[in-house]
């Protein structure tokens, strides 16, 4: 280990149940508790929900890319029937502040411009209305006169914006949002006695999640009491009170936010802070509940939450017999007018930026600028997905000019099993794995020697067919330093350091176990994941669990789903509150039983004295704990009923070094993936099918197969998308062309492999409980370096390498014509 | 705005409603007659979360006007299920995992329910090729491939398959 790790010292684990035992519940493909409502149509998504007496929202957006507003001219709007109210950005700011920031410095944000306009698609006006055809019809009606400012489009130009094309004026003199350089370890060194390095430009353009549902809100302010009662698809629900809070204007106590089923994340519906503000602001304005859902071209242009946009300069440095000894890169990110989450996204790539590699150190600098696009927010690997990729095409441009074989390559360099936990240069921990027996899995699973003669064969043949491999990492179980570790020293900004999630048990008379979680349903499996630990726990059918969600109210400490953190952090919470739960069951049924606490287990729903057939049911203490006080001692610690809360904080985290000589342990329960894809590319098209193709992953303890094959299908699909036709295209203008799913093209079930062949590995995590691991990203961070490393075999007789993400037909016909073969 | 009286057999019940000319179907469904199981994912005709059958065919709500739908036998997700006992195509979403966050489940069962009414036992490419108007962020489609096969199968089953 490198001498600047030598501060980062691990503390003990805090693992109380052992992976390794035998399970009646965990790890059983139980069928999903969520399911019936889903399929029956009662899902009560955001729009499905109604509150009396609530008006609609629509929005005026701003068709330039960036300009002064000049004038707004509101009457013909206003004189319309049916509509209550036509605000401006002036008018929300006499309810509302501007939106919560965790860039430091801030950028300022409203969530309805004024004065200026900064990309297509922004609020400069919004309409309240008896119903959304109505508000549509008016905001046809509003008249905006623009000044038209230079557009800042290329990410790179954009840095060097003067006069009126820098965008925030206001806040800082050009467009560079964050500047910064880290060295971990001795990355000069390294680089001065390689052999070799290889460097290459590497462009991962922006795109997003697109769920099918948009961001949607309902907000209704009480005069009662000056608060706010609002249902948001957010899944932050129990975490942002208090920033959304100031931006209201109003204490928290104030603020309730219910729990609302979110029809898909991805990432996309982290936060929705602008659309919380906005229709709050305009319930207040309009003195009645208003419901604002997003269309999905709002979704588009100005959503929370386009994904990564970056230029890499980066170089890898190598022995001369393989042994890879440093990364270095620069790195520019294009994210948009605005920067809510500053550099997050890179934070979280420090997590496993050296791969599974063994690699020394590493070395960047990071680069913000701000450009006229809509604003970055999480996307499925949260920035991670893009340093997966970018090291594994160093790693086959590496294999290429040593003339070695891409996977011998990469087994003489990554991690050996006995290496765990394995610190790398950035300070984060890797938890266990089992890297080789992934690859040697996947490479059975999709037959990978018989393919590649195979694909060689059809190449000689004049066909272009290809075969590529990446062996990636999986983070999960984020801790909160990545927001702000790589911000500058002067401007840490709020060095925030809890990531919690908490849940309420209660046992009712007849011993139904209630549990009522403090975050929300995003299309993960939460209730299925706490129904079959609890049953675990208490011996108890799963039927004898019942899960709900708390508003903000009655749940604190629950952070949600995202970074693929909720299974293990939902569990860790279900095992605390089991276990103060269990020694009041054993206190209660001990004097029933007459029996010391000491010799009591649980077993088949009941408490029973070891080794004997003495025993009372959980159902019988229950009911003798809620109805029959006077059989107990009169003594506080048998006081009627059974219940408790729990919070579980993150298992295993360090802060970072003062200096950033590392950044601690933050995100330490990480997963592999082998992701092995046969590709045919038709030169004439450049249209890439997938032949064939294997996903093998190891996220630890496997909780539920079923579920997790669903969240590494899912992810690949994802992963697909985004390498071969999602792409977000604006032009010179600034204007984005194609916000529309007709020509954003997801996958549909025709551009999914037939026989997409997935499996698993489990090496359990010591931390966690169960040694359960995140899985819920895997598949967008491993997919992009497959099927890139698969289309460069493809296309040798061309000598066409991906060099950018996506390559859609057209980019790669374009390359393969540029070739000149 | 003029408004136009139109009669609707939805899921078995004679409907009636007043809606003027540009209400899309979709919004009728969700708003006017309260069955908010059909569900609006872009409103351009692509996604095909909005699925409903109408008269025996697959069709986009959110590009039919309510008034098109005059006259006409429409089955919705609400109308899919024999109360609280699921439909076998349910059934095999639910054990098959053919389901995430549930946005696309409505238009991906009505898109399943067409098929399956005129083709009994299709092939996996004939599957694919029924639900490819049909988007999903979550599942990659394999589970929900799986699904629809596997509810042929159930459908095919001399004996009724038997409900959870």
């Amino acid at each position: 280990m490198s001498s600047h790790l030598e501060t980062n010292i691990l503390p003990p684990s805090r693992q109380r149940e052992l992976p390794g035992q035998p399970r009646k519940w965990i790890g059983q493909s139980m069928k999903r508790v969520e399911d019936r409502r889903f399929l029956l149509g009662k899902g009560n998504y955001i729009d499905d929900h109604v509150v009396p007496h609530m008006a609609h929202a629509a929005t005026v957006r701003s068709p330039h890319a960036h300009a002064r507003i000049v004038s707004i001219d509101t009457t013909k709007a206003k004189a319309l029937p049916g509509v209550i109210g036509v605000y401006t950005g002036a008018d929300l700011a006499t309810v509302v502040d501007p939106c919560p920031s965790f860039a430091s410095p801030p950028v300022t944000q409203r969530a309805m411009a004024i004065d200026k306009v900064r990309h297509v698609g922004e609020v400069v006006a919004a309409i309240v209305a008896v119903d959304r055809y109505v508000a549509e019809d008016a905001a046809e009606l509003v008249e905006v006169e623009y000044e038209v400012l230079p557009a800042n489009v290329d990410i790179e130009t954009s840095l060097e914006a003067t006069g009126d094309a820098v965008i925030h004026p206001a806040d800082r003199a050009g467009n560079k949002a964050h500047d910064e350089s880290f060295k971990f370890g001795a990355v000069d060194e390294d680089f001065a006695r390689a052999d070799h390095i290889v460097k290459r430009r590497l462009r991962w353009k922006r795109s997003s999640a697109q769920a099918i549902e948009t961001c949607g809100c309902i907000s209704e302010y009480s005069i009662v009491d000056g608060g706010y009662t609002i249902h948001c698809n957010t899944n932050f629900s129990n975490f942002i009170p208090f920033v959304i809070a100031g931006s209201l204007r109003i204490s928290p106590t104030v603020l309730r936010m219910q729990p609302i089923t979110t029809g898909g994340s991805f990432g996309s519906k982290v936060f929705i802070h602008k659309i919380v503000i906005l229709t709050s602001g305009l319930a207040r304005l309009a003195g009645q509940p208003v419901k604002y859902i997003e269309d999905r071209l709002e979704h588009f242009t100005n959503s929370d939450s386009h994904g990564s946009d970056r230029l890499y300069d980066a170089e890898l440095a190598l022995a001369k017999d393989g042994t890879m000894l440093s990364l270095r890169f620069d790195v520019i990110d294009d994210y948009g007018a605005y920067l809510q989450f500053g550099v997050g996204t890179h934070g979280n790539a420090m997590a496993q930026v050296t791969g599974p590699y063994r690699i020394g150190s590493f070395g960047m600098r990071v680069r913000a600028a701000l450009t006229n696009k809509c604003q970055q927010g999480p996307y499925r690997g949260f920035g991670s997905e893009v340093t997966n990729w970018v090291l594994e095409r160093l790693v086959d441009a590496a294999a290429e000019e040593l003339r070695m074989d891409p996977v011998e390559l990469r087994l003489l360099n990554m991690i050996q099993p006995d290496q765990f936990p394995y610190m790398i240069p950035t300070g984060n921990i890797y938890d266990s794995g089992n890297f080789q027996q992934v690859y040697k899995q996947a490479a059975e699973l999709i037959g990978l020697t018989a393919w590649r003669k195979k694909a060689a064969d059809l190449r000689a043949q004049g066909r272009c067919v290809g075969v590529g491999l990446a062996t990636c990492q999986e983070r999960s179980v984020y801790g909160p330093t990545e927001w702000w570790f790589l911000n500058n020293l002067a401007t840490p900004g709020f060095t925030l350091t809890s990531t919690p999630e908490g849940i309420s048990l209660r046992i009712d008379p007849v011993g139904k176990i209630f549990a009522t979680l403090h975050s929300v349903f995003i299309g993960n499996s939460p209730e299925t994941i706490v129904t079959q630990v609890l049953a675990e726990q208490f011996t108890v059918a799963p039927s004898d669990i019942v899960v709900s969600y708390s508003d903000t109210h009655s749940g604190f400490n629950g952070v949600g789903p995202q970074g693929s953190r909720f299974t293990a952090m939902i569990t860790g919470a279900c095992v605390s509150a089991s276990h103060k739960i269990q020694i009041k069951l054993k206190r209660l049924a001990g004097h029933l039983l007459e029996a010391a606490e000491s010799d009591l287990e649980l077993r088949e729903g009941a408490v029973a004295v070891k080794g004997t057939d003495r025993k009372i049911s959980i159902g019988d203490i229950a009911m003798q704990a809620n109805f029959f006080r006077l059989n107990f001692p009169d003594k506080p610690e048998f006081d009627s009923g059974l219940e408790t809360t729990a919070v579980y904080d993150h298992p295993i985290s360090t802060l970072p070094h003062p200096e950033r000589k590392h950044l601690g342990v933050f995100y330490p329960m990480v997963g592999h993936i082998c992701h092995i894809a046969v590709v045919e590319v038709d030169p004439a098209t450049g249209k890439v099918a997938i032949l064939d193709y294997a996903a093998v992953h190891d996220n630890g303890t496997i909780m539920n197969p079923k579920t997790l094959g669903g969240q590494v299908l899912g992810g690949t699909a994802n992963g697909i998308g985004t390498t071969l036709s999602e792409e977000f295209i604006y032009d010179d203008e600034g204007q984005f062309i194609n916000p529309n799913f007709a020509e954003f093209a997801m996958p549909s079930a025709w551009e999914m492999p037939a026989n997409l062949k997935i499996g698993h590995v489990e090496t359990p995590s010591p931390y966690t409980e169960y040694g359960v691991k995140g899985g819920g990203e895997g598949g967008r961070l491993g997919a992009p370096s497959a099927l890139s490393s698969a289309i460069d075999d493809a296309l040798q007789r061309y000598g066409v390498k991906v060099q950018q993400i996506p390559v859609r037909p057209s980019t790669l016909r374009a390359m393969i014509r540029a070739s000149g073969k | 705005m003029t408004t136009h009286a139109i009669t609707l057999n939805v899921n078995g019940r004679q409907r009636e409603a007043t809606v003027p000319a540009r209400l899309l179907l979709s919004d009728c469904l969700r708003h006017t007659l309260g069955l908010p199981g059909t569900h609006v994912g872009c409103e351009h005709g692509v996604c095909g979360a909005c699925t409903v059958v109408m008269d025996g065919r697959a069709v986009r709500s959110c590009l039919t006007f309510a008034v098109q739908a005059d006259g006409s036998r429409l089955t919705t997700i609400e109308g899919l299920a024999n109360g609280a006992q699921l439909h076998p195509i349910q059934e095999a979403f639910w054990e098959e995992h053919g389901l995430q966050c549930g946005f696309c489940t409505p238009g991906m069962l009505m898109a399943a329910h067409e098929l399956l009414s005129r083709n009994p036992d299709p092939s996996d490419d004939e599957i694919r090729e029924a639900i490819s108007g049909n988007l999903c962020r979550c599942t990659g489609y394999t589970y929900i491939v799986n699904a629809i096969r596997s509810a042929a199968a159930k459908l095919r089953a001399p004996a009724p398959a038997s409900a959870a």
